[in-house]
């Protein structure tokens, strides 16, 4: 094959593979989309190997089939409520690789100098930190380890040394001849490991969505990059999609929370040391009403306020959070849905972009409980409707409904964009207790009139909403 | 291929997948996440040059590895996204 024929079929494979996200913006197009994906991709196995001449070299084959079969295997028995870990793995997988292929390259004596050598160099800082960063945020989202962010003392004067330490080895490799270059690549990579580990321990359970969204983004420059160093145009076009489409997540999820990507990065999360006594005090001052408020009205009151709530409405939108995800509540959403439709009201889902701990998770959640799509509403799309909603039902969200975000300045979460649940005319919420949710910030609207709180595991909850609706 | 192309070709390539990417509805997020994420193994394709031309066993361990893991990133990636998309359905499909 003519390096020309290689490169015209090169092109059409990245062609395809745009195209297959471009069908990804329709649910009704995705599949194809997917499958459009996956085929260039099986083209483009076939078409390197055929022009480096490898096709018949058998371990290469075997070793696809067995990745092939474990991949298979783990990605059908996956359940649902794992798919954040599940993601977080399979990235941490393809930055590895890509660590790994630098590694061969830098160990094998087959990058000289220049170009080859910085961007192999670069390959393995990028996909090792990838790797180890990704691990552990999948080890985060499994509750291996705590999902609160663990800070060590002198964490960011740690972090900024290595990093520039890593800066100081990547310059070294490059001047450096031969001698040595084993030492420094295994240097580069252990740094690497070492700083995606201690970036990602900093990072806690919310802030999650943009930390797997950079990573997935990472992951695709990492692939990039070692492109760059087989000068293999594949490769690099595909990784630059990758790495874009991550670039975008973290964007639309650093709006959606508010948040700047260095502030997750350099772990300055919303629950800091400093502002914990202001929120403490106003905790102080107001929820001795609440919980006077709470007292008067007992369990069964609640369950009885919340059925005539539902039962005089006509238009309900529900709101889920992680907390709906956390008690597996989707299924028991779905059936009161459909309850609520069978007396005739018009329910619908409102998502807020951040809700769960990856981006668009709700959605998932809810396809698979069966919930129609044209149901999940956008936030921007549902805000105005929310004055002439009749019932709000929150399933284990707090940030993301808390008004705060809209008055109370100086808190964390103010300038955050929310679902303005607040402006229906009843609230009914099935929250897990009604402390300040990740961004430590008290939620006013758990002590407004119009609003019910049922506390405790929102399954139990949704449960009762729904034997009391059925007689 | 050239080193300034390469260096084009990527340019291009971020900003031609940033642009459609852009129209992918959050509703699609988490698909859309894990078949990038599949799509991030296509490194299988250095694996499988770089695993080919080692010579030692050590190195040719370290290619089988970096070839599985990136396989499975890739089969998994695109398996598990044909799943969840599978699931999102129309009240009429039904």
């Amino acid at each position: 094959m003519t390096p020309l024929a290689f490169y015209l079929v090169s092109l059409g494979l990245v062609a395809g593979v745009v195209w297959g996200i471009h069908l990804m913006n329709k649910p009704q197009t995705a599949v194809r989309g997917n499958l459009l994906g996956a085929l260039c991709l099986l083209g483009s196995i076939v078409l390197t190997m055929t022009y480096y001449g490898i096709l018949d070299i058998e371990w290469l084959w075997i070793s696809m089939a067995v990745g092939g079969v474990i991949g298979y295997i783990w990605s059908a028995w996956v359940k649902m409520i794992k798919m954040p870990q599940l993601v977080a793995v399979f990235n941490g997988f393809g930055g590895c690789a890509s660590s790994l292929v630098a590694f061969l390259l830098l160990t094998g004596g087959r990058v000289e100098k220049g170009f080859s050598l910085i961007t192999a160099a670069i390959a393995l800082a990028i996909g090792a930190l990838t790797f180890s960063g990704s691990m552990i945020a999948a080890a985060k989202l499994n509750q291996w380890i705590t999902q609160r962010p663990i800070v060590v003392k002198k964490h960011s004067a740690i972090t900024n040394l290595s990093l520039c330490f890593l800066g100081v080895l990547l310059v070294m490799i490059v001047i450096a001849g031969d001698p040595g270059r084993n030492l420094l690549t295994a240097l580069i990579a252990a740094t690497s490991l070492f700083i995606g580990l201690f970036f990602t321990l900093r990072v806690g359970g919310a802030d999650m969505p943009i930390t797997i969204s950079l990573l997935n983004s990472f992951s695709g420059v990492a692939g990039a990059i070692a492109g760059m160093a087989i000068r293999d145009p594949l490769l690099v076009a595909v990784g630059g999609v990758v790495g874009a489409s991550g670039l975008l997540l973290t964007q639309v999820m650093c709006r959606a929370m508010n948040r700047n990507v260095f502030d997750v990065l350099s772990g300055r999360t919303a629950v800091q040391s400093e502002r914990k006594p202001a929120v403490i005090e106003s905790r102080a001052d107001e929820s001795v009403p609440a919980e006077a408020a709470a007292a008067d009205e007992t369990e069964h009151e609640k369950e009885e306020s919340a059925e005539s709530a539902f039962r005089d409405a006509r238009r309900v939108v529900i709101v889920p959070g992680y907390g709906m995800a956390l008690s597996q509540a989707q299924h028991l959403v779905k059936k009161l849905a459909d309850r609520l439709e069978e007396l005739g009201k018009d329910v619908k889902y409102a998502i807020h972009p951040v809700a769960g701990r990856m981006p668009g998770h709700m959605n998932v959640l809810l396809a698979e409980a069966d919930v129609p799509y044209e149901q999940l509403c956008e936030m921007d799309d549902i805000n105005p409707h929310f004055k002439e909603t009749d019932v709000v039902l929150v399933v284990g969200a707090n940030d993301v409904v808390n008004p705060s975000a809209i008055t109370a300045k100086g808190t964390p979460i103010y300038g955050m964009p929310i679902l303005q649940v607040d402006e229906a005319r009843r609230v009914v919420i099935c929250n897990w207790d009604d402390k300040p949710g990740y961004s430590g910030v008290d939620n006013p609207l758990y002590r407004k009139k119009h609003v019910t709180l049922m506390l405790g595991d929102a399954a139990e909850s949704l449960s009762k909403i729904i034997s009391c609706l059925e007689d | 291929m050239g080193i300034l192309l390469l260096i084009v070709l990527f340019l291009a390539a971020t900003i031609i997948g940033y642009k459609v990417i852009g129209n992918v509805p959050s509703l699609l997020h988490t698909p859309l996440m894990s078949g990038m994420n599949a799509l991030s193994g296509i490194t299988v394709l250095g694996a499988l040059v770089a695993a080919a031309v080692s010579v030692s066993t050590g190195s040719k361990i370290i290619g089988a590895i970096a070839i599985i893991v990136a396989t499975i990133n890739v089969v998994g990636g695109f398996a598990v996204t044909h799943r969840m998309l599978k699931m999102f359905h129309r009240k009429k499909d039904q």
